[in-house]
């Protein structure tokens, strides 16, 4: 099987080829697309640590066949920050120490950006948590990772009005 | 992971002539491509459903009632404003189930086709009818939590662990399908199948057909103002139910006219008991009668001894249920959804 799909990847057009359909969206990040940002942890869905933006919306990259994304636009951490200047979600997490080890972190903070785009959560601590829960941290920081993504929240909402005003 | 060849139709009738023995359709992934790293699934052919452009429609009728396509996210579906209302405990439902991440990637027909999440069926070393008929059951005479305690058969003990189909079982839902001769709808009640000697057999889906919607009649709103879900499991948010019940009401100043109520993870399928049920119409809302009616609704539960709290966990689940749903469905979903923690009850919805 040879098969190309087009992907829109951390805004850039690609032409990619993929040679197997077992191939997962996380695995065609990591080892195919030099983008290692994107963590594998427990490739079951389970851990959070693989997930990316497809076409906008949070997913686990480690259960998509890489096969069924053709036009799919793609945002992975590395896609995040402006140049120099880090996402407020990126900000957010340094200034509230929202993470030890780091591992889980591209995953949890690519969630949050898609958690604070769904609005549900607004900066209620408790709905953040729940938001949160598809992204484990075996370091336990989830205090830390709650005030940046509350923060986050505010931030941006704060940021939109002023846009809007 | 088994190789497999990968096709991706853009029509139903592409799709249905693209099927043969040994494929499996692909909707969100979320447990298909699990099963696949696993070795529990081997498909030969998946067929991707997801880009069949009219599968991922919600479409409310003249008369109230909802047509909701096959690939519809729970996401998408939880949050449709006019769905939620009308139907809140499914959305409560859908919120409780699995991540962020995964409710943006489920399917509603994946939701339909989860498999069991019984340790056994998902160990490929482990004896299981399920995957492999005839293998013998090493559940049975396991721990295993996940166990059915109605309608188990000395085959299987596996329990269905969708939270979504326990208030459609509750609602009446209609599985709309369609293969090569055609299209039928299947009432809930009737599509997931009991073990009995064949396990292996989960649906009421020929070879070749597929769940093209999902339909919810007009009168089940009727029941929104009094409709909770509940779901008891081992930690707050992101797991598997333990025990769950989805109880509706419809009342009438102060009296109960109609209840519905289904309970989940305790069989193979959504289990609902219609003596259960009429023993709750004419009556006020009472403590004593919602636990009469749960006693009623795990009539001949079974557990093995290092299980009977399960049964006990089961009737409280059922009983608080409908107590919540006698309060009232919240205007705004609690923070955790579904969940016998946090503030259950803010003001309350006047749909």
């Amino acid at each position: 099987m040879s098969l190309f799909i087009s992907l829109t990847l951390n805004g850039e057009a690609r032409e990619v080829s993929i040679d197997d359909p077992r191939v997962t969206l996380l695995d065609l990040l990591r080892e195919r697309l030099a983008l290692p940002g994107t963590k594998k942890g427990c490739d079951r869905g389970q851990c959070g640590a693989c997930t990316v933006l497809v076409n906008g919306r949070r997913a686990n990259a480690c259960l998509m066949l890489a096969a069924g994304l053709d036009g799919a636009e793609i945002t992975t951490i590395e896609g995040l920050a402006r140049g120099e200047d880090l996402h407020p979600v990126q900000a957010a997490f340094i200034e509230h120490d929202g993470f030890q080890c780091g591992y889980c972190t591209p995953g949890q903070i690519m969630s949050a950006v898609g958690l604070i785009a769904e609005g549900d959560a607004g900066s209620d601590p408790e709905r953040i948590r729940e938001g949160m829960s598809g992204n484990i941290c075996r370091c336990g920081a989830y205090h830390g990772i709650t005030l940046a993504v509350q923060e986050a929240s505010r931030r941006m909402a704060a940021k939109d009005e002023g846009g809007a005003a | 992971m088994k190789q497999f060849d990968y096709v991706q139709p853009k029509t139903m009738d592409e799709a249905l002539a693209s099927w043969e023995p040994g494929a499996s359709w692909l909707g969100g992934g979320t447990n298909l491509v699990d099963l696949m790293k696993l070795g529990v699934a081997q498909p030969q052919r998946v067929i991707d459903l997801t880009r069949i452009s009219d599968l991922g429609e919600i479409t409310f009728q003249q008369n109230g009632s909802v047509r909701i396509g096959a690939m519809v996210s729970n996401a998408d579906l939880a949050r449709h404003a006019g769905f939620a209302q009308h139907f809140p405990m499914v959305a409560e439902a859908l919120l409780s189930g699995a991540s962020g991440q995964l409710r943006n990637m489920a399917t509603v027909a994946g939701n339909l086709m989860q498999r069991t999440r019984c340790a056994y069926f998902q160990e490929e070393t482990a004896a299981c009818n399920r995957r492999t008929p005839g293998a013998g059951c090493d559940a049975r005479d396991s721990d295993e939590e996940a166990r059915a305690l109605l309608g188990a058969s000395p085959a299987c003990v596996a329990t269905n662990p969708s939270d979504f189909c326990v208030p459609l079982a509750a609602l009446e839902a209609q599985v709309e399908v369609r293969g090569v001769n055609g299209t039928r709808q299947i009432p809930i009640a009737e599509f997931h199948l009991l073990p009995g000697d064949h396990p292996e057999r989960e649906t009421a889906l020929e070879q070749g057909e597929l769940i093209v919607a999902l339909h919810l009649s007009a009168e089940a709103a009727r029941f929104a103002r009094h409709a909770r879900y509940l779901k008891v499991r081992d930690r707050t948010s992101f797991a598997f139910a333990t025990t769950a019940a989805a109880a509706a009401l419809q009342m009438e100043d102060g009296i109960i006219v109609e209840g519905r109520l289904a309970l989940g993870a305790v069989a193979a399928r959504p289990w609902r008991v219609a003596e259960a049920e009429a023993l709750l119409v004419g009556q006020a809302p009472d403590a004593a009668l919602f636990a009469r009616v749960a006693e009623a609704a795990m009539a001949g539960a079974e557990a093995p001894v290092h299980l009977e709290w399960k049964i006990d966990l089961a009737r409280r689940t059922a009983a608080r249920a409908l107590a919540m749903a006698a309060a009232g469905t919240p205007a705004r979903l609690p923070a955790l959804p579904a969940s016998p923690f946090g503030q259950q009850n803010g003001d309350l919805a006047h749909v």
